[in-house]
């Protein structure tokens, strides 16, 4: 199990990095799908395969491929590199240290190092309650259980907003009448 | 695995983000950034809902998927009106609101 977490990790670090330092939007695109994928893996080895399989449709089906299409429409020429400012360069790394090191230091804090084992009955922090199907049944099944009952309002909203960014996305890209 | 390296992974995913944010001049390339940063985010809810033995925390991945779709269709067409009138990709370039 470790092994392939450490494995799923490395993997997905190594294409994030590809990703900030590749010249080429096209190939940044392709080794994002990679990171995509390894995070999906690492959603399963957390046995949360609902979010794995939408991680691969929406992120790597859907994000990516309107991402290419928009490289498509618009690469004339290859903007490459990196902001050429000293001083961006150097506070970007000053706040990428400091985000690390807030980090631990929030662990250290909590003093949170192990993973506390499921009990047998009951989901503790969870909205199921003991008459709601339990963890044991399935993550899918669950999911859908309590996306279609405890959070059915956020549900409803989510799709207004997304038939709002729909309607949003076509207003602003459409050519001027 | 403890919580702890999946929180460790999750926050050097985040500052890759943002140093691709902060750094790069390709505004798609940005965009692929700010996409990590949320990945980033919901491999730490992922990772605290496992650790809280809940599913809310997926719940939560979920929506941030949703918003995040939406997100980028709308950027990316915000993106495509600013390149028909600036004809580049280069954020360097796009300074109409400064001063």
């Amino acid at each position: 199990m470790p092994l392939i977490f450490y494995m799923l990790a490395l993997v997905a670090v190594v294409s994030a990095l590809m990703v900030v330092t590749r010249p080429n939007a096209v190939h940044s695109a392709m080794w994002l799908v990679l990171t995509f994928f390894a995070v999906a893996g690492l959603y399963i080895l957390q046995g949360a395969e609902y979010i794995a399989a939408v991680q691969v449709l929406v992120y790597a089906g859907g994000i990516m491929v309107l991402f290419l299409f928009v490289i498509m429409l618009v690469n004339l020429e290859q903007v490459d590199g990196f902001v050429r400012s000293r001083m961006r360069l150097s506070g970007a790394v000053v706040l990428a240290g400091l985000m690390l090191v807030s980090v631990g230091a929030a662990f250290r804090l909590a003093g949170v190092t192990q993973v506390v084992p499921l009990p047998d009955g009951g989901l503790p922090g969870s909205l199921a309650g003991p008459g709601e199907p339990s963890l044991a049944a399935g993550n899918l099944e669950v999911v859908g259980t309590i996306l279609l009952t405890s959070y059915l309002l956020p549900f409803e909203l989510v799709s207004v907003v997304l038939l709002v960014a729909v309607v949003g996305a076509i207003v602003l890209a459409r050519r001027e009448a | 695995m403890p919580l702890v390296s999946y929180i460790s992974l999750s926050a050097v995913l985040f500052v890759i983000g943002v140093m691709g944010v902060l750094l790069k001049r390709n505004v798609l390339t940005i965009f692929m950034s700010i996409e990590l940063m949320l990945n980033a985010v919901n491999v730490a809810l992922a990772a605290f809902a496992r650790h809280h033995g809940g599913l809310d925390g997926q719940i939560f991945v979920f929506f941030v998927m949703a918003v995040a779709a939406a997100e980028a269709a709308v950027g990316l067409a915000i993106f495509i009106a600013i390149f028909r009138l600036k004809q580049t990709t280069d954020v360097t370039e796009i300074n109409l609101m400064r001063w």
